[in-house]
């Protein structure tokens, strides 16, 4: 892969940012897009904008085909059996909450437990927060070791008779860890436990194979992977789209409605209530054009490798602590810097036109067990370079220079 | 954009040594304050005598060399002030940091308005300002008695 020539597809780089070149470091929070991508946007609202599935005139007709033909591009890339188990959603949190309300509402009751990890996005902890309220339901944690890793047997020992369902993320947003899915959704399956992977780092960044994974619930953030915002993807087995009510009531999602009662429509229309995010949909059709052509196995090799080179490099700066050491590491680099706070780290980066991300990351569980306020993060994405890494870790020595001089 | 303006020797000296940092035993008045969205936190603690003076002021708290410069400053300037002058002070401070190009009070020293307009320099880091302003924040909330804790995504 010509990275030089894969970053010259995203127009965002021909800006400066205060008279430097960008290096991009916070794809792990929301990726920079190609210029198809945003070209796609465009043309569908200038040459062929219409609502979906809704009008039958030609225009109506041709945006409905461009916008099931995502679903198909979807399907495929995370080989799921079936177009009609991908739903589209305002984001992988409206994924994760539309599964938490629905699951909650039909299968859980007071006393029933719902297991996640000390790992997990407030996007993965917050939607289950709400039944606690409603339903009564109690929340455990898998324990996150020294390493910033989920081990299977931390989940197995938090499992009870009472866990009605596992959420647990793919890749963490802060550690890196990229956590054996595929053996803890076995094990969850075997004691009749389904699991939902919230999939916003492991999506962007690692070969998705929905059959294989065999996993109940995978959510997807479409910024993340290139393209717009406003856009999520539950991926979700067939029987459970079926079992589950509705979440949104709205028009699009029906069958029949009547002042006696409404009947709601096939999938996945009855999970798709109101207008959808038409141009974004159409437009993530072509990021995942854009990963494909690339070759989503040629992308992770080419991150794991950056990510290797910027361990290195910033191991053997004395002034940085690398946070987490998990056994397989994604493309997320957490540090410390001695006696420099995040927040300065990251004003003093930007200043060389190093964007980073400062802060809890949403992760204030994971930071809590740490003993960190915040931390420091440098994530990758395919356009990413060791020279990028190079000038991070020249920005961090000026951090230790302003600091301590 | 200069680094400089920003991460002054001064600030840089509060940060890494902030003064009146801890508790005290006999407060009378106390507030949180509190970033989420980076975290910072900061607990001001008031002595506020009879003639409504603050006697003895401290802070405990954790966040960037901004937060903590801010909240070490302010602390220094306001022992020994009286409920006006405080608030004449938080009003100054707060309104240079938003609009004006100085200070106008003259109730502290030439010496204390330098060290003050140290924290100018976030005004040209829009995302920093909540930074230097939060320990004020929780000083006015300290002193009114505003129950519920000081948090910089809910100013009106």
């Amino acid at each position: 892969m010509n990275i030089k020539d894969i970053k010259k597809e995203f127009p965002i780089f021909d800006n400066k940012v205060h008279n430097n070149d960008l290096v991009y470091l916070d794809s792990a929070n929301s990726s920079q897009k190609p210029k198809v991508v945003v070209d796609r946007i465009y043309d569908f609202y200038t040459k062929e904008f219409s609502n979906v599935g809704r009008s039958v005139h030609y225009l109506a007709v041709a945006a409905t085909n461009l916008y099931e033909n995502t679903r198909v591009l979807v399907q495929k890339y995370i080989n799921a059996k079936d177009p009609n188990e991908i739903v589209f959603t305002k984001g992988a949190t409206e994924a994760i909450n539309l599964v938490a309300n629905t699951f909650g509402q039909k299968y859980l009751k007071e006393g029933d437990e719902i297991l996640i990890t000390e790992l997990e996005h407030h996007s993965n902890y917050v939607p289950w927060h709400y039944l606690r309220k409603s339903k009564g339901v109690k929340i455990n944690f898998a324990d996150v070791d020294e390493n910033g890793d989920i081990s299977i047997e931390s989940i197995e020992k938090k499992i009870t008779p009472k866990t009605k369902i596992l959420a647990i993320t793919h890749l963490s947003n802060v550690t890196g860890a990229i956590l054996p899915i595929k053996e803890i959704i076995q094990l969850a399956h075997s004691k009749n436990i389904p699991v939902l992977v919230d999939g916003c780092q492991g999506a962007p960044h690692l070969k998705l194979d929905m059959q294989d994974l065999d996993c109940d619930f995978y959510a997807i953030s479409c910024h993340k992977m290139y393209g717009p915002t406003g856009l999520g993807v539950l991926y979700a087995k067939k029987k459970w789209l079926e079992e589950l009510p509705p979440y949104q009531g709205g028009g699009g999602m029906i069958g029949e409605v009547k002042k006696e009662g409404i009947t709601f429509g096939d999938l996945p229309n009855k999970y798709e209530a109101g207008t959808m995010a038409t141009a974004q949909v159409i437009a993530f059709g072509e990021s995942i054009n854009f990963i494909n052509k690339l070759g989503i196995e040629k992308i992770e090799e080419h991150e794991r490798e950056l990510t290797k080179y910027g361990e290195e490099i910033l191991r053997k700066n004395n002034s940085v602590k690398l946070i987490g050491s998990p056994k397989n590491k994604g493309s997320v680099l957490s540090f410390t810097l001695d006696g420099v706070h995040p927040h300065d780290i990251a004003t003093i980066l930007d200043e060389d036109g190093v964007a980073i991300r400062a802060g809890h990351h949403c992760c204030q569980i994971l930071h809590e067990k740490l003993g960190l306020a915040a931390t420091a993060r440098a994530s990758l994405g395919v356009y990413n370079t060791k020279d990028d890494l190079d000038q991070l870790n020249s920005s961090i020595n000026k951090c230790i220079k302003i600091f301590n001089s | 954009m200069d680094l400089k303006d920003l991460y002054q020797e001064i600030i840089l000296d509060h940060g890494k040594n902030p003064r009146n940092l801890g508790k005290f035993e006999n407060f009378n008045k106390d507030a949180k304050g509190h970033n989420p969205l980076c975290g910072d936190k900061v607990h001001v603690y008031l002595k506020v005598d009879e003639n409504k003076k603050i006697s003895d002021i401290k802070f405990e708290g954790h966040g960037c060399a901004i937060s903590m410069a801010s909240a070490s400053i302010m602390t220094e300037l306001m022992k020994d002030k009286d409920e006006k002058d405080v608030n004449e002070l938080i009003e100054d401070f707060l309104k240079m940091i938003k609009d004006n190009p100085d200070l106008k009070s003259n109730l502290i020293s030439e010496d204390d308005k330098t060290k003050l307009m140290s924290l100018s320099g976030v005004k040209k880091y829009p995302m920093r300002v909540k930074c230097a302003t939060l320990p004020w924040h929780t000083l006015i909330s300290a002193m009114t008695n505003k129950p519920g804790e000081v948090n910089t995504e809910k100013e009106d």
